[in-house]
């Protein structure tokens, strides 16, 4: 088979398949589901410090909270639902028990339900990836929203590889969503400005800091939360491979910076930066 | 062994980032014995393929000219990348980390089945590689035990690469089919006539501080002189002041020019992770007690109403 002729059997190979689950995960114009990313991750206003051996960040005792980027993404996903888009927000979280906390909070904002992919192993981006994709496949989400990277592993990726491995099409960097027929556009943050592009749904977005303002966790909302179910699913059980494909050899603290020295004046500044030669 | 760096480019002229993914490409080159091939992913993009030919240590151009992969979008790009990279057999797939990168190559990596290293600084050996992680708080150095390494590059981490000198030829290939997933409608490109922020030699951003975007006008007749790029702060950006294309910091664009001026930022170690690894850090605000000057090689306490109006006029 020659390459263009490959390249026209896969993207209608994806056509077709994506043909088939918009019939699932679109009603009337109306979204059926929202699945959602959420990633337990150290808070943002914490320094975070190496382990004596080298070999990760020490997170032991520190606070943790739900990755900032999947508040957003959480956020959005409420705010489709209040304004009638969407009928249903799931929440997925993989990791250790712990991270029931975070998907606590996620439906103590508003998600309906959420489900706990359980695994005491480390699962790197693709391995997430694979294990949301089982999700989507039992679930059928008309959309899925993610954050565009998570603030400590800094990857940026599992949106991406999940939208890849389903075979959706990927909005990422969202500041806007609008909805019109069976498309999403998808106004992106991007190096040069704003792109605005058209998605078939079902698809997958990546929120950027500008998709919204997310809310905070009322009281009742909270009492309510307990009471909504989270369905744990061992990683285990799923037959999926999650091994790191990458190691850490090491790791060190960045070079440190100094502070340098307090200037009195703006003339003063000028002549040091002359002195410099950086102007 | 193969490495394919793809190119940024706007279908007209390369973008700047190229030419330090260059460079990795090329430390890699040297490390592995590997040949590099450019490949130019657009649409009526042959001009830029002919003027990449010139780049010092590129073997050969790739050129992939059509209307599908005119906005590279990762629907037709990445299953596009993936065909080519198995068929020629390349090893590592490489581009600087730009937002069109950062949409496309993880893509590509889950349909190879790979994983992907996200924003590497540093080049250790065939299969080790150094990035930041935590918002640069820690640089963790990984090795990889996949046959295919995707990796994104930090372009202010490597130097740009000589762009001529060489005299690589262009190979055409085929054209990319459209998946019919998704479709471009527009983009607002913001135009400017200062240099690009991303690789300016002097950037002088504002943040908070400025109190308005109207205000910035008091950063712009300093640029103007210093023929300097403007950045911003998040909160700058968040408060609506300028657009997102400004923001320097963990999530927006990571640069390290030689002079960096910082007015009215505190200095959040979210913004530091855009511009530490600057030459010479210069801090302006009025809060004395700002984490900006921790790292400030020189600071001036001073309201920044008065001290940027004296700059442009003693400058």
């Amino acid at each position: 088979m020659k390459f263009n002729e490959l390249i026209s059997f896969i993207s209608a190979y994806l056509e077709f398949s994506i043909l088939k689950s918009s019939v699932e995960g679109l009603k009337n114009g109306v979204i059926m589901k929202i699945l959602v990313g959420v990633k337990r991750v150290v808070d943002a206003y914490i320094k975070v410090r190496i382990k004596a051996d080298h070999s990760a960040i020490d997170i032991e005792k520190l606070k943790m909270v739900v990755n900032p980027f999947c508040e957003i993404a959480i956020e959005e996903a409420l705010r489709l639902k209040e304004s009638g888009v969407a009928t249903e927000v799931i929440a997925v979280s993989v990791g250790p028990a712990s991270c029931q906390e975070q998907l606590r909070t996620a439906l103590a904002l508003g998600a309906d339900r959420a489900i706990h992919l359980s695994t005491d192993e480390i699962a790197q981006p693709l391995a997430i990836a694979k294990l949301f994709n089982a999700i989507v496949e039992k679930e059928k989400p008309g959309l899925i929203i993610f954050g565009k990277q998570s603030i400590d592993g800094d990857n940026n990726q599992t949106g991406q590889m999940l939208a890849a491995l389903s075979g959706l099409p990927q909005g990422t960097f969202a500041s806007e969503l609008s909805f019109e027929g069976d498309e999403v556009i998808v106004t992106r943050e991007v190096d040069t400005g704003l792109q605005k592009v058209a998605l078939k749904l079902p698809a997958l977005i990546t929120a950027d800091l500008r998709l919204n303002e997310p809310r905070y966790v009322s009281l009742p909302n909270l009492m309510k939360a307990k009471r909504k179910p989270i369905e744990t699913i061992s990683v285990a059980d799923l037959g999926i491979d999650i091994t790191p494909r990458l190691s850490t050899v090491t790791m060190l603290n960045p070079p440190e910076r100094s502070a340098g020295e307090k200037v009195g004046s703006i003339a003063e500044l000028i002549e040091k930066l002359q002195t410099e030669g950086a102007i | 062994m193969r490495i394919l760096v793809i190119a940024e480019h706007n279908n007209e002229e390369l973008q700047a980032a190229t030419a330090n993914a260059l460079t990795a490409a090329k430390r890699l080159a040297e490390k592995t014995g590997s040949k590099i091939s450019l490949l130019i992913a657009g649409y009526n993009c042959a001009g830029v393929a002919t003027d990449a030919c010139a780049i010092a240590g590129v073997d050969e151009i790739l050129l992939a000219d059509c209307p599908a992969l005119e906005k590279q979008l990762p629907e037709n790009f990445a299953p596009y990348l993936v065909e080519l990279v198995n068929q020629r057999s390349f090893l590592y797939v490489m581009a600087p980390a730009t937002t069109n990168a950062k949409s496309v190559l993880p893509r590509a990596a889950a349909l190879l089945d790979v994983a992907q290293i996200s924003d590497v600084i540093d080049i250790v050996d065939a299969d080790t590689f150094v990035r930041p992680i935590y918002a640069g708080s820690a640089l963790e150095t990984l090795k990889s035990c996949d046959v295919i390494k995707v990796m994104t590059i930090r372009a202010s981490a490597f130097d740009a690469i000589e762009l001529t000198g060489g005299e690589a030829s262009v190979e055409n290939l085929a054209a990319a089919a459209d998946a019919g997933l998704s479709r471009f409608i527009s983009e607002s490109v913001v135009e400017s006539d200062r240099p690009e922020l991303s690789n300016a030699r002097i950037v002088i951003s504002g943040g908070r501080g400025m109190q308005s975007g109207a205000n910035f006008t008091l950063l712009e007749v300093v640029a103007d002189k210093l023929g300097a790029a403007i950045g911003a702060s998040r909160a700058a950006v968040d408060a609506g002041y300028v657009s997102n294309d400004m923001q320097v910091g963990q999530t927006g664009k990571i640069i390290a020019p030689d002079l960096y001026i910082a007015v009215g930022i505190s200095g959040a170690i979210q913004h530091l992770a855009g511009m530490k690894d600057s030459k010479i850090i210069v801090a302006i605000n009025k809060d004395e007690d700002a984490p900006i000057f921790n790292v400030a090689d020189f600071g001036l306490v001073a309201d920044l109403f008065e001290a940027l109006p004296e700059l442009e006029s003693q400058l």
